[in-house]
């Protein structure tokens, strides 16, 4: 596979040569953070590790649960109608769970159109970015109450509005100790093409600002492989805008948690920027309206099923006699009443009032505006009581 | 010869027979080749023109329209694709400022032959940056040209024209009808093809002109077949080119009709309405019966999906907007 190739090719290959091959970690390219394997076996890196409580462990593993099943009721309102289209983030629940539990109550997360499961662990209402798929708002919250920036679709653009947050936090004081803040930015690998992207590094190193750039290597920006956008590995991009770049298994929610946490103490307390390349995989089409079988073929997704994050971290459990089948059935059921939950109050989501196209515009309106709007209201009201 | 094709399939046609006829022509863009775009518009080109012609570029669409005027300055021909006409604008710096002004700078000497194709315009109830419609930021820089298509046989000769076009064309295709068939007349060559930069009456009429281009040209088709059934004959004026403008057609309507109302999906505020308005006005003022009307999208950011319709010049729209100028 031509990622696998992309890993295994530079340096790395001479210094190999008649050394030992790494232990449990072989799973994936070999300079990759890996605490939990495929096969749900627990292996130590030297330099990261967690430390968690048999309910922590039980916790991570629930969050990913839900936030599968929420994610399925997406796709399956979008197929119904009741949707105008849904970007799904099967396969990468490890990574956003983990990173998104790495986080701080203080801290600020500027998500793309896929990080529903990161909004999840922020304790924010799932039914909160559906106004936007459902095609009734833009996003329409305040970022600033909680603490997650409206999803951005232009690719890349939110990286800088991240870095010129983390830059305002520098500028407040507010880093320096365990209360200090840290920002994340989420973007894909596609992303990591753009010029925003990369201008956003320039400013996080040259303003030290306390930032993670997290990247969800899912292998695929629509149907082009991550090989159409890099010819290396992309975490090696941060050392040369100076600061540290580090792979993570993202299907390892463990791994993730573990690194990001490291990045984000970091970052709060004024040792600038990370760069976090999460290695994983998007399972389904890149949106709703997407065909993936046109692009790659399902010997490549099956391979990667058997990486998947749920089912290592289930394995993990009842190897450890963390968790029993009671506590897995029990966790299914939740899912499932979150998910019945939501679509109903999805399904009851009004539509907006038509005059509100005209709300909002400027923050004292303007007569522009405010002149189209009565236009508008009187040509609706002329056809008040006719058939139309 | 006649071929029935829908008009994303019709723009398709056309740039297979342009990179047969030139082999200089490349395609670049997000998701181009092996997907053939996410309309399909590239379906097939690829394969059969190979990886070298038919490029699937980063993901980046400054560095599309940047490497396609070092493509240009080398002797290629690029047609670049932007995916949905809301991203556009990471490029609007090398179209700006660097593809509309080399051959000015350059004394006429470095000429950049480029087409950049954006599916244009709403009413596929998309999220937000996708249904956007960004003509008149391009009609307003010298050094563009700008053209809309709006049916299959346009579809298929403008597209080869534009490419042919030794000047930078930015080339809209109306989105929401890249499923529409129509008939296209695929005989002759490009020398007997309508001209490219040349507006069309397509429906004759005497009591009132409504101009639109893109998707908007059936809105007015459907207004005139209404109007018809009331007594009322409205003249359509494709306007297709919008920068040049090609303002003959529409003035020559004007004198007949004395009356005109300009449609248009993108707001009226600095629009390309607001030009054929003071055009006409200045040209036509004592033909004129009453004020050129514009009925175009809202001032306002493209509202959420379900808003659109609302937002969207329709039939009874155009049709309010015609019988007011009879009010006058
Ligand atoms: C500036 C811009 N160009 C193009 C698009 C269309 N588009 C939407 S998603 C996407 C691919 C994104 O890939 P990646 O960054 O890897 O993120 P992923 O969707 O895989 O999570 C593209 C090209 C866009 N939204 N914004």
């Amino acid at each position: 596979m031509v990622n696998g190739d992309q890993n295994r090719a530079g340096p790395k290959k001479k210094a190999a040569r008649g050394r030992k091959k790494p232990a449990a970690a072989a799973t994936g390219p070999v300079d990759m953070v890996q605490l939990l394997t495929p096969e749900g076996e627990r292996v130590s890196h030297p330099e990261y590790d967690v430390d968690l409580s048999d309910q922590q462990y039980r916790d991570l593993y629930r969050d990913m649960v839900i936030v599968r099943r929420l994610d399925a009721e997406g796709t399956a309102l979008q197929r119904q109608g009741q949707l105008g289209i849904w970007a799904s983030l099967l396969g990468q629940e490890a990574a956003q769970i983990g990173s998104g539990r790495a986080l701080a109550k203080q801290d600020m997360v500027f998500p793309t159109y896929r990080e529903h499961g990161v909004l999840w662990t922020r304790d924010i209402d799932p039914i909160m970015p559906f106004g936007l798929f459902r095609g009734i708002d833009l996003g329409g919250w305040d970022s600033r109450k909680y603490r997650f920036q409206m999803y951005t679709i232009v690719i890349g653009a939110q990286s800088l509005h991240a870095t010129g947050y983390a830059m305002g936090i520098t500028k407040d004081g507010k880093v320096g100790g365990d209360d200090g803040e840290a920002v994340i930015a989420y973007f894909g690998d596609g992303a990591s093409s753009q010029g925003d992207v990369n201008e956003s590094f320039v400013w996080a190193s040259v303003y030290n600002a306390p930032v993670v750039f997290f990247c969800q290597n899912n292998q695929y920006a629509i149907s082009e492989p991550v090989i159409r956008q890099a010819k290396a590995p992309l975490y090696k991009r941060a050392d040369g805008f100076g600061f540290p770049g580090v792979r993570v298994d993202g299907n390892d929610v463990l791994a993730t948690l573990a690194v990001t946490t490291r990045a984000m103490d970091n970052a709060r307390h004024g040792n600038g920027p990370t760069f976090i390349e999460a290695y994983t995989y998007r399972m389904g089409a890149h949106t709703t309206t997407d065909d993936p079988t046109r692009y790659r073929d399902s010997g490549e997704v099956e391979a990667w099923r058997a990486k998947d994050p749920v089912s290592r971290m289930r394995t993990f459990l009842e190897r450890q006699s963390i968790a029993d089948t009671d506590y897995f059935d029990g966790i299914d059921a939740e899912a499932q009443q979150h998910a019945l939950d939501l679509r109903e109050r999805v399904i009851a989501l009004p539509d907006p009032e038509p005059g509100a196209i005209f709300d909002h515009v400027y923050s004292g309106g303007s007569p522009l505006v405010e002149r189209e709007r009565e236009e508008f209201q009187a040509y609706h009201a002329s056809f008040e009581g006719s058939e139309h | 010869m006649s071929q029935t094709l829908r008009i994303g399939g019709a723009v398709g046609a056309g740039l297979r027979r342009a990179m047969e006829d030139d082999p200089k022509v490349i395609l670049m863009g997000e998701d181009v080749g092996k997907l053939g775009g996410v309309f399909r518009v590239t379906d097939g080109l690829q394969k059969d023109f190979g990886e070298d012609r038919v490029i699937d570029t980063p993901l980046a669409e400054s560095g599309i329209l940047g490497t396609a005027i070092g493509l240009a300055i080398r002797g290629w021909r690029p047609v670049c694709e932007i995916q949905f006409n809301g991203f556009v604008y990471p490029a609007f710096d090398q179209i700006v400022c660097q593809l509309a002004k080399m051959h000015y700078r350059s004394q006429g000497t470095v000429p950049l032959p480029i087409v950049v194709r954006i599916p244009c315009g709403g009413g596929i109830g998309a999220v937000e940056h996708h249904s956007e419609s960004p003509e008149a930021y391009f009609a307003h820089t010298a050094g563009l040209k700008v053209v809309s298509c709006s049916n299959s046989h346009d579809a298929y000769w403008m597209i080869q024209q534009a490419i042919a076009s030794d000047d930078p064309v930015i080339f809209f295709e109306p989105l929401r009808r890249y499923q529409e068939k129509g008939e296209v007349d695929t005989s002759g060559d490009l020398s007997q093809a309508y001209p490219l930069f040349s507006t069309k009456v397509e429906r004759e009429g005497d009591d009132a002109t409504v101009v639109a281009w893109g998707s908007m040209v059936k809105v007015a088709h459907d207004a005139a077949t209404a109007a018809a059934e009331e007594g009322r004959s409205l003249e359509v004026v494709n306007l297709r080119t919008l920068s040049p403008l090609d303002m003959e057609p529409v003035y020559a309507s004007v004198r007949k009709t004395g009356r005109m109302v300009v449609v248009h999906e993108a707001p009226s505020n600095v629009g390309i309405g607001a030009e054929i308005a003071a055009r006409v006005t200045q040209d036509c003022f004592y033909s004129l019966e009453s004020p050129v009307l514009r009925v175009t999208g809202y001032d306002t950011p493209y509202p959420a999906a379900r808003l659109e319709e609302e937002y969207l010049p329709d039939l009874d729209r155009v049709l309010d907007a015609v019988d007011r100028t009879f009010g006058y």
